[in-house]
């Protein structure tokens, strides 16, 4: 039995659609933003293994990974700083008590 | 021909990725999301070490199952009520989630495993064709300007997270 590299394709599909379905249904702001999350990591982890399998003598996806890392990380901080602003507006985190960007 | 470790480590990993990655969208609770949330992450960062990739592993726990995931808690803690439950989904927001999520599902599972390109090679095949990538090897492709080398982004990711600093701090802070 081998690992190849469909079987590292099969969880990242997972990971990429149980994301898609919690920013859909989800309704806190949170929570969406724990949906990007697990979507971008999806996206990450297909870059990996690329790199790995269709071509081992470079590492470019992994590099690609680390930018990616990176701007997640900025991301969720100037996402998380919204987040919080608009609960001491707002009073909740609730999407669809946000009906207009000026408070 | 991959050894019976890898392979178990491999089964163990990509369950609780499926399983967790499922749970974290469907609590209820969004502490226990954000947590299902970290054990996801946690589990990327055993692949990327099982692919052959320390370092990216490294940085996986550091920043995300470290940095990211105290940013969330830390948010959560500060906008949620303890032990405050969402309200249940109403049933046509799920269909439509449900419908988008297993459509792409199927579409992707079927796209991957008809695509001719992807089979063959085992990863301990490609562990031996590949080399390692020493910390040698990532110092000089993030510091140098030739081909395949990566200067002028690792300078612009410096500067953008230096303006999403004062950023937060300009959105977040008290007026």
């Amino acid at each position: 039995m081998d690992l190849s590299i469909l079987w590292y394709l099969v969880p990242a599909v997972v990971m990429f659609c149980a994301g898609v379905y919690g920013f859909v249904t989800r309704k806190n702001m949170i929570a969406l933003l724990i949906s990007l999350e697990l979507i971008l990591n999806a996206a990450d982890l297909n870059f990996v293994v690329f790199n790995r399998f269709l071509f081992p003598g470079s590492m470019e996806g992994m590099v690609f990974t680390l930018f990616a890392i990176a701007i997640a990380a900025a991301e969720t901080a100037v996402a998380i700083a919204i987040i919080i602003n608009i609960y001491r507006a707002v009073g909740n985190t609730d999407i669809n008590s946000v009906k207009q960007m000026k408070y | 021909m991959d050894s019976v470790a890898n392979i178990i480590l491999y089964f163990v990993v990509a369950i609780s990725i499926v399983v967790f990655s499922v749970l974290a969208v469907t609590s209820r609770r969004i502490l226990r999301a954000a947590t299902y949330l970290l054990f996801v992450l946690l589990s990327t960062a055993v692949l990327y070490f099982q692919l052959g990739y320390q370092f990216l592993g490294a940085v996986q726990i550091a920043v995300y199952a470290g940095g990211i995931m105290v940013l969330f808690v830390f948010a959560i803690l500060l906008t949620h009520k303890p032990d405050e439950k969402a309200a249940p989904l109403k049933s046509h927001r799920r269909a439509v989630g449900l419908t988008m999520s297993v459509a792409g599902l199927v579409l992707l599972l079927l796209a991957i495993f008809t695509m001719p390109v992807l089979h063959g090679v085992s990863l301990a095949e490609c562990l031996e064709a590949g080399r390692t990538i020493t910390m040698h090897d990532i110092g000089t492709v993030f510091t140098g300007t030739d081909k395949f080398q990566y200067l002028l982004p690792f300078e612009a990711i410096s500067i953008l997270l230096l303006a999403c600093i004062i950023g937060g701090v300009v959105v977040a802070r008290k007026r």
